[in-house]
């Protein structure tokens, strides 16, 4: 008998169709072109339904991220990539050394396979840098106008060593707070790309997958209390919650928040607050004053935390707020967002 | 970015901060209202009043579109999206005001109203184009920076035949409204001392407007730009000429504005629109020639007069202060009721809705002067 042949996938020309989700043999075909080419690891290929995975000492960390940016390419990355780092980030926060990632996959009918490549390599590339394999995965389409492109969820497991505890509820009156970058800009490359503007200096993502600096940080010997990585939201509102955990309030030196130039003219433009603007590359460390130089200097000698400041203390206050001194020296509050941020009408 | 920094810088703010420390020395203090949301915003966003003397008293006026809508135009926008059936426009900022029945324009979207954000006129065009089969209506409002990019629309509605194309008018007018706020100052308990004068209307009217105010009024008026640096060196400026017993006009803003303005733009309103005699505004209530309305070559724009909707006024939530405090007769501090059954995410009240609203400025970057915190700076 002839063994059976199928064509391979038409990437070039070829769109995303319904049989893609159908489970018959064009997903299949598409799971093992695509995704699991570019994914490649011995947990994948086991090709089953789940994943087996070594056993593992110590206390677990799981957390998930679904993704659903548009544009799905943007200045430094794309959906791909921001949904491995999206994941990692939110494993390491907890502490923890990011161990596998999980992905699923929601497709738009008619969406281009070149693209869906893309950001599978993309993925794929993100998943090799940071260490952290992708061992299983799923995908489903939808029909045309119920999707937009592709959303992506991962799901992360890392494991946390012996008797470190990190939480958003442990800030108290006195600790430092730390950022390991400039903010906003995440949030204007995509705005501007959006909105269709352009700066002399373009506005790139800052996405980044974050374990790395985490473990300088831990393994520097400082005390850290809470690791958040500020991002829907911004850093007001990451800040907000953590003094909402803690029952504390803060104070802010806004002279000393790193913002990028063309961030702070595209928010202006736009009429945004860069504090507001989303991040996907920069944590927020609160840690008790005495551990603040030991903590600057491993940030400052790892690549992602050259830009580190410290940016105000907790303070005790039983509102709860988040305070700024503002550049010009005056005080102002740094408030949850209301609504959303929508630029100004005149 | 240097073009902004310049503008913010902490160590010429400090510098201005010690001058005016240094000459508001009138015992009876400088009572001075910045007319615009846009400084409001500003004074409060940099902490500006942490920079000035307890004697110089920063007053909110009136200049926040938003925030002098009366209720009862809401519902009227409300009505046409609701009963009519139109495709409504509108800025963001409109989207959030309380109107009748516990509705906005956000809850009527949510019933079913075809309500779509846009950014500007262009937008509302765009979207009469692409749905040539319903009717789009733009709710136009604002002072007279957004009647320029409106007069345009409307030219070019005429101009393509764009027949389902139609706004609610609410342009006002801001010498008129300091004209109100100056005519009643009489049963004031607070006497204003002078203006901070609007940065982006002057850009269009030009300063020369403002003179009746200086000349009839005897009230300084200073033209400023919306940075924070601009605002305390108009300040400054008033104080100066309250000292000199001076009152002019004066112009801050020298970068962007002149004495005539923006000429051009000008015509082009002119040749749209002409003053309604009369218009209902939040807290100042009817003041006339205060707004403006189609010239009748333009009449079959106006949803007002397509749709047949009337106004019908609606008096403030009890409780609201916004009246008051868009005349300068009362702070947000002062209402009962702030902070606490309204707030940014439930605004009973305009002024808690644009983020230029005295009262949402307040809450979101003040309200925690009415609370002594221990708050040392750092060290
Ligand atoms: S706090 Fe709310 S109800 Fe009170 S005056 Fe302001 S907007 Fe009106």
């Amino acid at each position: 008998m002839k063994k059976s042949y199928t064509r391979s996938l038409d990437i070039k020309h070829g769109c995303v169709d319904m049989s893609h989700g159908s489970g018959g043999r064009s997903m299949a075909q598409l799971i093992e072109e695509l995704f699991s080419q570019a994914f490649n690891n011995e947990y994948l290929s086991q090709g089953n339904d789940g994943a087996l995975l070594p056993s593992i000492k110590g206390q677990l960390v799981m957390a998930t991220d679904s993704h659903v940016v548009s544009p799905l390419f943007f200045a430094g990355g794309d959906i791909g990539c921001l949904a491995v780092h999206g994941t990692i980030n939110d494993v390491a926060m907890m502490g923890a050394q990011p161990l596998y990632l999980a992905a699923s996959f929601i497709l738009e009918e008619g969406f281009p396979l070149v693209d869906l490549q893309r950001i599978v390599a993309s993925m794929a590339k993100a998943s090799i840098e940071a260490g952290v394999p992708i061992v299983t995965g799923d995908t489903k389409v939808v029909e045309k106008g119920k999707g937009d492109g592709v959303f992506i969820t991962t799901t992360g497991i890392g494991v946390v060593r012996d008797g470190l505890m990190l939480s958003g509820d442990l800030a108290r009156p006195g600790d430092k707070i730390l950022l390991s970058g400039t903010i906003g800009d995440h949030g204007m490359a995509i705005m501007t790309q959006r909105e269709g503007m352009t700066f002399d200096t373009p506005i790139i993502s800052d996405t980044a997958a974050l374990h790395g600096l985490v473990s300088a940080m831990l393994n520097c010997g400082a005390v850290i209390k809470t690791l958040r990585d500020p991002t829907r939201g911004g850093l007001a509102t990451t800040l907000n919650e953590i003094a909402k955990q803690s029952g504390v309030g803060m104070l802010l030196q806004e002279a000393t928040i790193p913002v990028n130039a063309a961030v702070e003219a595209a928010c202006e433009f736009i009429g945004l607050d860069p504090l507001y603007v989303a991040n996907e590359g920069k944590l927020i460390a609160i840690c008790a004053p005495q551990d603040v130089e030991k903590l600057l200097q491993v940030m400052h000698e790892h690549p992602l935390g050259v830009q580190t400041a410290v940016i105000g203390e907790v303070l005790e206050d039983t509102h709860h707020f988040v305070q700024m001194v503002t550049k010009l020296g005056g005080r102002r509050m740094v408030d949850w967002l209301a609504g959303e941020q929508l630029p100004r009408i005149c | 970015m240097k073009y902004v920094d310049e503008f913010r810088d902490g160590e010429l703010a400090k510098i201005i901060s010690a001058n005016i420390a240094q000459e508001a020395t009138a015992v009876s203090g400088y009572n001075l209202m910045e007319f615009c949301g846009g400084h409001t915003h500003a004074i409060s966003r940099y902490g500006i009043t942490d920079l000035l003397p307890a004697n110089v008293r920063m007053i909110h006026g009136p200049g926040c579109p938003v925030c002098v809508l009366p209720i009862g135009r809401v519902d009227q926008a409300i009505r046409l999206a609701l009963e009519y059936s139109v495709i409504l426009c509108t800025y963001a900022d409109t989207l959030r005001v309380p109107a009748s029945g516990g509705l906005s324009l956000l809850k009527a979207k949510a019933r079913g109203a075809d309500v779509r954000m846009v950014y500007s006129t262009q937008d509302a065009l765009k979207v009469a184009r692409d749905n040539p089969e319903r009717e789009v209506v733009f709710l136009a409002i604002g002072f007279e920076t957004t009647t320029p990019p409106t007069a345009v629309a409307i030219q070019q509605a005429a101009a393509e035949n764009l027949n389902n194309f139609s706004i609610l008018c609410y342009h006002v007018l801001t010498p008129a409204a300091m004209h109100a706020i100056l005519s009643v100052e009489g049963g004031k308990t607070v006497p204003l001392n002078g203006f901070v004068g609007p940065a982006h209307v002057s850009t269009v009217i030009g300063s020369k407007p403002y003179e009746p105010f200086a000349d009839d009024y005897n009230k300084p008026v200073v033209i400023a730009g919306f940075e924070p640096l601009d605002v305390m060196q108009a300040i400054l400026m008033l104080i100066r000429q309250v000292n000199d017993g001076r009152a002019e006009v004066e112009n801050e803003f020298t970068r962007a504005v002149t004495r005539e303005g923006n000429l051009k733009a000008q015509h082009i309103v002119d040749e749209v629109f002409e003053l309604r005699d009369s218009f209902e505004w939040r807290g100042l209530g009817s003041v006339p020639d205060s707004a403006l309305k189609l010239r009748s070559k333009y009449f079959s724009f106006d949803a007002e007069l397509k749709f047949n909707v009337d106004y019908v006024p609606v008096a403030d939530n009890k409780a609201c202060e916004c009246g008051a405090i868009l005349r300068g007769e009362k702070r947000p501090q002062d209402c009962r009721i702030f902070a606490i059954g309204c707030t940014p995410d439930n605004p009973v009240g305009s002024c808690m809705v644009s983020s230029e609203g005295a009262c949402a400025a307040h809450y979101t970057y003040g309200r925690f002067r009415q609370i002594p915190i221990v708050a040392e700076a750092l060290s």
